[in-house]
């Protein structure tokens, strides 16, 4: 397994990603890099396969041609060690996922101790810490369902920060919450980005994407059709974009 | 022989309820045991533990449990291995309720959220570890009512066993019967020791089911 220098090579990088679900082509011909310290947005239309790509980055989607490489892992090799690339992965759903049968502290300490083998006493200050990260750590104690939907989608957070990634992914995160609640999930996105995390999301808030991302990739029919800084989605340059912008600010 | 039923009968009675419950204990642990391979195994990624352990399942879910109490008796008997009948009992017994065990707890498994799966999976978590410290404690709540649903069943089944001789609370009546021809009596007392055990069973399966139905929210969304 190759180590991860702090050489200028990108932390996560595609290179012609194919992948199609049956005679579905969802990806096709995918390619873009996300530098150490960058915030990547994806948008586009549903189906348009921006969130098939962020989940072949973390291999819940295998490829079917192209080339993946995460911190050093080939993730497009059937042979990639998966719990290594998961290592230095975070990903957080939209629907949260948090573990319903344990406490939130629970739900962050397990994966410290389990996979990385760290004593209990130290996952629980480093629960303690990410918890306050993310504004809740008066929330040590309680359970997913005592928690709205903002603060356990920011316990979310928490708990993929808790493994220390060194790339996080998000999937439409905020999708399922009040535009209340999704403005308390973004600021703790903005202050992750603010101290320099590396993040990949999907996103259908177009003015959060344009004040956080460093690069937008628009997706549109499973290809990369117009990628560039911030400002192309106030001046696109593809009639698609054009479009989709406009829809967008429509909605939000 | 003859007479009236005095306090030698019901005690003999008591004795084979005594060994309803403890046949009822063995299928339950032995089943239980062989059920929780038999449900990791249908959902195994390998496709030949799947079909091996789909076969079984469905091999046992076709045959009557009369029939197999007689293969694992007579069955083994004829290949030269000889058995009690308390042996050929609780193997046939738990045979049989792995199969149904099996198959409740491999629905409750999958009952779980896929998404739940995913998010382990996304820490980094093992396979097993995945298993046993995020999908089972969840799918334990979920398969506890039906599980105890199910012991009424095999507590009843348990009479079939009186087939091959073995002395459970049937059998034990039966020949009880024998010696006193009241056959209505008998049976009646017989049918309310069966129902004493399997009624509260029963309750504390339905109270599981509301109870569960209160925590569904905690499993279901997050």
């Amino acid at each position: 397994m190759q180590q991860s220098t702090p050489s200028p090579e990108p932390i996560v990088s595609l290179r012609d990603v194919q992948k199609s679900f049956g005679p579905l082509r969802v990806l096709d011909g995918v390619s873009f890099a996300v530098e150490r310290g960058e915030v990547l947005a994806m948008i586009g239309r549903s189906g348009s396969g921006k969130s098939t790509a962020l989940r072949c980055i973390d291999r819940f989607e295998k490829v079917d041609g192209g080339e993946i490489v995460v911190c050093g892992h080939r993730v497009d090799r059937p042979d990639v060690d998966l719990r290594a690339l998961r290592q230095d992965v975070g990903i957080v759903f939209q629907s949260y996922n948090l573990f319903p049968h344990l406490t939130i502290e629970q739900n962050i300490t397990l994966a410290p101790c389990a996979v990385k083998g760290m004593a209990t006493s130290q996952a629980k200050d480093l629960a303690r810490k990410v918890l306050a990260q993310v504004g809740l750590e008066e929330k040590l104690l309680a359970y997913p369902e005592q928690l709205s939907g903002g603060q356990q989608q920011r316990a979310a957070i928490a708990r993929s920060l808790a493994m220390q990634p060194k790339v996080m992914l998000f999937d439409e995160v905020t999708s399922a919450l009040d535009p209340e609640l999704t403005a308390e999930v973004l600021r703790v996105i903005e202050q992750l980005a603010a101290d320099g995390m590396t993040m990949v999301m999907v996103t259908h808030e177009m003015g959060f994407a344009k004040g956080i991302a460093d690069r937008i990739v628009f997706m549109h029919r499973g290809k990369v059709h117009e990628t560039g800084p911030a400002s192309i989605l106030t001046s696109p340059t593809t009639p698609e974009l054009t479009q989709f912008v406009g829809t967008g600010n429509l909605k939000s | 022989m003859g007479g009236h039923l005095n306090i030698n009968h019901l005690t003999f009675l008591g004795q084979g309820a005594l060994w309803t419950i403890g046949l009822s204990v063995i299928a339950l642990i032995g089943g239980g045991i062989v059920g929780f391979a038999i449900a990791l195994a249908r959902i195994s990624p390998l496709k030949s533990v799947r079909l091996a352990s789909a076969v079984y399942v469905q091999l046992i879910q076709g045959t009557p449990l009369l029939v197999i109490l007689f293969l694992g008796y007579f069955g083994l008997a004829a290949i030269g291995l000889k058995v009690s009948s308390l042996t050929a009992a609780g193997a046939s017994l738990t045979l049989y309720v792995a199969a149904y065990l099996g198959e409740i707890w491999r629905g409750c498994i999958q009952s779980v959220p896929k998404s739940q799966w995913e998010a382990a999976e996304g820490l980094a978590l093992s396979r097993t570890q995945r298993m046993m410290k995020v999908i089972l404690p969840q799918a334990i709540r979920i398969a506890t009512p039906p599980t105890v649903g199910f012991m009424v069943q095999i507590i009843k089944n348990t009479s079939l066993a009186s087939v091959v001789g073995f002395v459970e609370l049937m059998r034990s009546g039966q020949i009880v019967n024998n010696s006193l021809f009241e056959p209505f009596a008998i049976y009646a007392i017989i049918a309310v020791v069966y129902f004493a055990m399997c009624y509260p069973l029963s309750l504390f399966s339905q109270k599981l089911e509301r109870r569960m139905g209160r925590g569904r929210s905690n499993l279901a969304s997050a």
